[in-house]
């Protein structure tokens, strides 16, 4: 059996356009699986249309500690050993305040804390066209544990690969240079990142690529929307030059890209004679070579 | 409008919640109001490009962290077996620590039989405090590069809070605990979406989340370039009310690829401005009534 590889997009920004890079591209790889990573905001599905669910798992985070009123002598131990602010003087715990170190719960004398799992999110493994699967993930609003969500997914994405014998996985990441994003990052052969030439998109991309440089992954550019300020592209081509990482190439401003998205569409399908689904087809290009030498 | 959190979040990144944000907190200061603006965004805090801070001082923000005295440690393994977030391995003759898992909750050093365990620091950020254009009272927090816990600087730049201010919080995307960390305390909670599949499906995620918080929400779209009537409808089912339409304008792009602010270098949106002040003293106010 191959290798698997897996390619992350990620951007540090928010909204520079990795899930419509990522839909983009995932129609022009063939013999993959693809992996939606932002657990938290998954928009990728909304493009590939997934066929079929063919199986959905439980996600269980961290566990969560509840009081309860009944045995609770209101002794106070809890609050005093809490660090998180969690308990109220009636002695209630606030779900969202609640890290879920058990600390109330090893140190009440009652035994009145009762600490345990809950379902935190789903995740499906679906069919695509082109006989292709996809995983994504939901994590339940305001969960915490994104970062253990995406590592699940990334492991289901692993097995799909095996029993469907492809070599190739293609992550769409999420924004930041947190948790979940280490998380998708950390053991892939390439990182995409995608920027776009604006002050914030520079102050990002410094941040994303000295995460993707601290794990030791490959990393490679895009920059989106290159013509709204080209002295930004240019200085966002040296800095690639100067740090050593694979200039991808530049996508023009593009309209179609929105109305393509409102139509659940990726920009190749929708427009594909435009200059941004040229400027794709190239990115594929050099991308397909640079995965051959990984 | 005065002593209260005005929290900006979106779901999806990239939908302009730092814009709309730096703009009121430009706007309120220029209309005589004590402003104070905090950057919640840690893993990317771009605030500061539009509000042009002069940074007076510079802290560090510390996690507690375990630390084990080796020659008193029996290796019991009551420590990792109790730690929730597998921080702590206890070998046969060493007890070992994974920094980057801690949570600093300090259950091991209350635990410990031995009495083997203290309290050290470990550095993971750090806050910024000054002041910036018009004024404004001006805070934010940075995470390192490669801490993946966004949580304790959130709470450290929450701390900086000033009184009498109208504090403008700039959330990070997403939806999930650094959003809750954020939004926790706010009064009212201005979504910040744009009209396009990707930010309703994520704005519908931010809402759940903030209603589940019990917090007044109100929206404000961004780039309209025609109705998008699912987002229309998502709206009135939900009797979320709109505090403020920016239309999708090549200029404000070229504001913001500028680093500058909108209502500065294009007057003719001061009045839509105005208006989310105006909107969001309402929502404040009929909240109010209601209790």
């Amino acid at each position: 059996m191959t290798h698997i590889k897996e390619m992350v997009i990620v951007s540090g920004k928010g909204g520079t356009g990795k899930t419509s890079l990522a839909g983009a591209l995932s129609s022009l790889f063939q013999g993959k699986v693809i992996a939606d990573c932002d657990v938290d905001a998954a928009n990728l599905h909304l493009i590939l249309q997934p066929e079929e669910v063919l199986q959905t798992k439980e996600f269980t985070g961290g566990k969560k500690a509840k009081i309860d009123p009944e045995r609770c002598t209101k002794c106070g131990t809890c609050r005093e050993v809490c660090r998180y602010d969690a308990i109220s003087e009636d002695f209630t715990i606030d779900p969202f305040s609640c890290e879920g170190c058990g600390a109330c719960y090893f140190f009440c004398s009652a035994m009145a804390v009762n600490f345990s799992t809950r379902l935190a999110g789903h995740y499906y493994i679906c069919s695509i066209s082109g006989n292709g699967r996809f995983v994504f993930a939901e994590l339940l609003p305001g969960e915490d544990n994104s970062g253990k969500l995406v590592a699940a997914v990334r492991n289901e994405a692993r097995e799909e690969a095996v029993k469907t014998g492809v070599n190739f996985i293609l992550i769409d990441g999420p924004p930041g240079i947190g948790c979940p994003v280490i998380s998708s990052i950390t053991g892939t052969h390439l990182a995409v990142v995608v920027t776009e030439p604006t002050p914030s998109g520079i102050h990002d991309l410094k941040r994303i690529v000295d995460l993707t440089h601290h794990f030791q992954v490959k990393t490679a550019l895009v920059v989106n929307k290159w013509d709204i300020h080209p002295g930004y592209t240019r200085e966002m081509k040296q800095y690639c030059a100067e740090q050593n990482l694979i200039f991808l190439g530049e996508i023009p401003y593009e309209t179609a890209i929105t109305k393509a998205q409102k139509e659940a569409k990726t920009i190749l399908d929708f427009a594909p004679d435009c200059a941004a689904s040229g400027s794709i087809r190239e990115i594929y290009t050099k991308l397909h070579e640079i995965l051959e030498e990984v | 409008m005065r002593d209260m959190n005005i929290a900006f979040a979106s779901g999806k990144g990239g939908t302009g919640k730092t814009t709309i944000a730096v703009n009121l907190a430009f706007f309120l200061a220029y209309s005589q109001q004590q402003v104070q603006y905090l950057d919640c965004d840690v893993e990317e805090p771009n605030g500061h490009i539009f509000l042009k801070p002069e940074i007076h001082t510079r802290t560090a923000a510390k996690v507690m962290v375990p630390v084990i005295d080796q020659d008193k440690c029996t290796h019991c393994g009551e420590c990792s077996e109790k730690c929730q977030f597998n921080a702590l391995v206890t070998l046969p003759s060493n007890t070992l620590l994974f920094p980057e898992l801690c949570h600093g909750c300090g259950l091991c050093v209350r635990i410990c039989p031995e009495g083997a365990i203290h309290e050290g620091e470990r550095e993971i950020g750090f806050i910024e405090k000054g002041k910036a254009i018009q004024n404004i009272d001006f805070v934010h927090g940075i995470l390192n590069v490669g801490e993946p816990m966004a949580g304790p600087i959130i709470h450290e730049v929450k701390r900086q809070y000033k009184k009498e201010h109208i504090r403008i919080i700039d959330a990070p995307p997403g939806t999930s605990c650094p959003v809750v960390k954020t939004i926790h305390d706010a009064d009212v909670v201005v979504m910040v979406t744009e009209p396009t599949p990707f930010g309703l499906h994520d704005l519908q995620i931010a809402v759940s989340v903030a209603q589940n918080l019990g917090k007044p929400i109100g929206i404000v779209i961004n780039r309209q370039n025609g109705e998008f009537p699912p987002l229309v409808t998502y709206l009135l089912n939900n009797s979320l009310p709109v505090l403020m339409v920016l239309p999708e304008d090549i200029e404000i792009a070229r504001c913001y690829s500028q680093g500058e602010l909108i209502i500065k270098a294009l007057p003719l949106y001061i009045d839509q401005f105005m208006e989310l002040a105006v909107n969001i003293g309402r929502l404040l106010g009929k909240t109010k009534d209601r209790r």
